[in-house]
């Protein structure tokens, strides 16, 4: 389990990446819910953090393939590949995201640990 | 509708093909490309690819699962269009009769006579121009790029990578001007000469010389001669329209569509850089040859042909990237409305900045320099802006 930031600290609207390997986002959205998938485009390095967020999509910053932030399927390319989901609580004010144990979609030249 | 027929088996044909499917069209589907390769992404063939980072398979459009039920006829060209009949002629023969047609058939590389037949001149634009050029990026051989627009800045940035020696030619007196505007296109011009590409301006080439099939230097319009190994002509791309003289459908630069893709006539549709929709804001037709307009406009053009209800999405500005020097470049709008451009953040020396183009007080375009976070801030200002603006409206 990763601790991401106090619930506070996350207006909604906006996001934030943890330094996990590989990297998670944590959504709040407009609509007040909350989100973790895998930070990382598994089309190319991307930070889906810095993406736009509409609705329950979030749209890759660099090359607008969207993501939906409840089951981290692909809807738009150059993306073919889903991002991982994880589980979101809020534990004493802090939101915490519980890591899936599938394997994750990473894009052409990284690894887990980084670049190749 | 039974027969919806596709021709163009690229980015905006596949659009097509999944918009169709997604709007419920479970009739016969038949898609016509005139390359042999499933559809691809063609951005990475002048960086990643290029460079050996990304293979074949990983430019792949299709998901490993994904099956749109259609009839792929790969490698066939489109010769003709019987735009009444509604019926397709492929160069072997085959007529394919359909109740729809999407018209998808994309852009070629437009070619420079003089430099016509020659062994190591390239131009940039498919799977195999990728790879033969790719061959040829050699250490320590001198290339020559006519045209400093963005597939030449992007192989500029590649090759001098590999260990090239790049010189840029560029017709105009500052590269980018038509896409940035004067201002920013100098400073991504100072990006390229910075990492130690020449950038030559307001030339051209006067004379070519060769021996044995290969170009060995160029003469120069400001009379300079540069001697060559290799050349790459980057001077923009013309629409595949040749196929349809005589098809009824009325053909400038580009197939004429109005603002949702619907040609002059009816159960034709034609959608990215093939065709030039009526741009409302402008009031003009435009061809736009980026890669986020192949597949926005291959499902309005869809939902126009298969008569469906458009989706709510209202219409984004126009959105390009470019990557160089590692630095990655953003562009959304219009940098031809604006009167003035303001650095907001970052700076020029550092290739970090996010300029804002405003016309009077109206943000009108946005340009980010490895500025991804702030840049998508600003998109999604001019987007909310365009929305809310009387002189656009949501295509009908």
């Amino acid at each position: 389990m990763h601790r991401a930031c106090p619930l506070n600290d996350l207006a909604r609207g906006d996001a934030i990446r943890l330094d996990t390997s590989p990297p998670i986002a944590v959504f709040h959205t407009e609509e007040g819910e909350l989100f973790a998938i895998d930070d990382t485009c598994t089309h190319q390095d991307a930070s889906l953090a810095d993406g736009w967020v509409e609705g329950c999509e979030v749209e890759c910053p660099l090359h607008a393939s969207k993501f939906d932030l409840r089951t981290g399927a692909v809807d738009s390319p150059p993306a073919k590949l889903p991002v991982r989901v994880h589980e979101v609580a809020v534990i004493d004010g802090d939101i915490m995201v519980i890591e899936s144990q599938e394997a994750p979609n990473l894009p052409p030249g990284l690894t887990v640990g980084g670049h190749v | 509708m039974e027969t919806l027929a596709i021709v163009g088996a690229s980015l905006a044909g596949l659009s097509a093909a999944r918009a169709a499917r997604a709007k419920g069209f479970a009739g016969r589907l038949v898609i016509v490309g005139d390359e042999a390769e499933r559809p691809y992404d063609r951005p990475p063939l002048s960086k990643d690819f290029l460079l050996g980072r990304m293979t074949a398979g990983d430019l792949a459009l299709e998901a490993g699962n994904e099956d749109l039920q259609a009839e792929w006829l790969l490698g066939h060209r489109a010769l003709g269009l019987d735009g009444e009949a509604k019926a397709i002629m492929l160069e072997d023969g085959t007529i394919i009769a359909a109740d729809g047609i999407v018209i998808a058939t994309g852009a070629s590389a437009r070619r420079l006579p003089s430099l016509e037949g020659f062994t190591n001149v390239h131009t940039l634009r498919t799977l195999d121009d990728s790879r033969q050029l790719a061959a040829e990026l050699l250490p320590g051989r001198r290339l020559v790029i006519i045209g400093a627009g963005f597939i030449g800045a992007e192989v500029a940035s590649t090759a001098s990578s590999l260990g090239l020696e790049v010189t840029l030619v560029n017709a105009e007196p500052v590269p980018f001007s038509a896409a940035l505007g004067a201002e920013m296109g100098e400073v991504v011009a100072g990006l390229q000469v910075s990492r130690g590409v020449a950038l030559l301006r307001d030339t051209t080439i006067d004379s070519v010389e060769s021996a044995g099939g290969r170009v060995t230097g160029l003469n120069l319009t400001n009379g300079q001669r540069l001697a060559a190994d290799l050349v790459l002509v980057g001077i923009g791309a013309v629409p595949n329209t040749a196929w349809l003289s005589f098809s009824g459908l009325d053909v400038k630069n580009g197939v004429l569509c109005d603002a949702a893709g619907r040609t002059n006539l009816p159960g034709i549709v034609a959608a990215g850089d093939c065709a030039a929709w009526f741009d409302e804001r402008a009031e003009t037709h435009r061809r736009v040859e980026h890669w986020t307009s192949a597949t926005e406009q291959a499902e309005i053009a869809v939902e126009a042909l298969l008569g469906a209800a458009p989706s709510a999405a209202k219409p984004k500005p126009h959105y390009f990237w470019s990557d160089q020097h590692g630095v990655k470049l953003q562009f959304a709008g219009n940098a031809g409305e604006a009167d003035r451009v303001e650095i907001e953040a970052g700076s020029a020396q550092a290739h970090d900045l996010l300029a804002v183009y405003y016309r009077a007080s109206e943000p009108v375009a946005v340009l980010g320099m490895n500025q991804p976070r702030l840049f998508v801030k600003w998109r999604r200002a001019l987007a909310q802006a365009a929305a809310s603006a009387p002189t656009s409206s949501v295509p009908a």
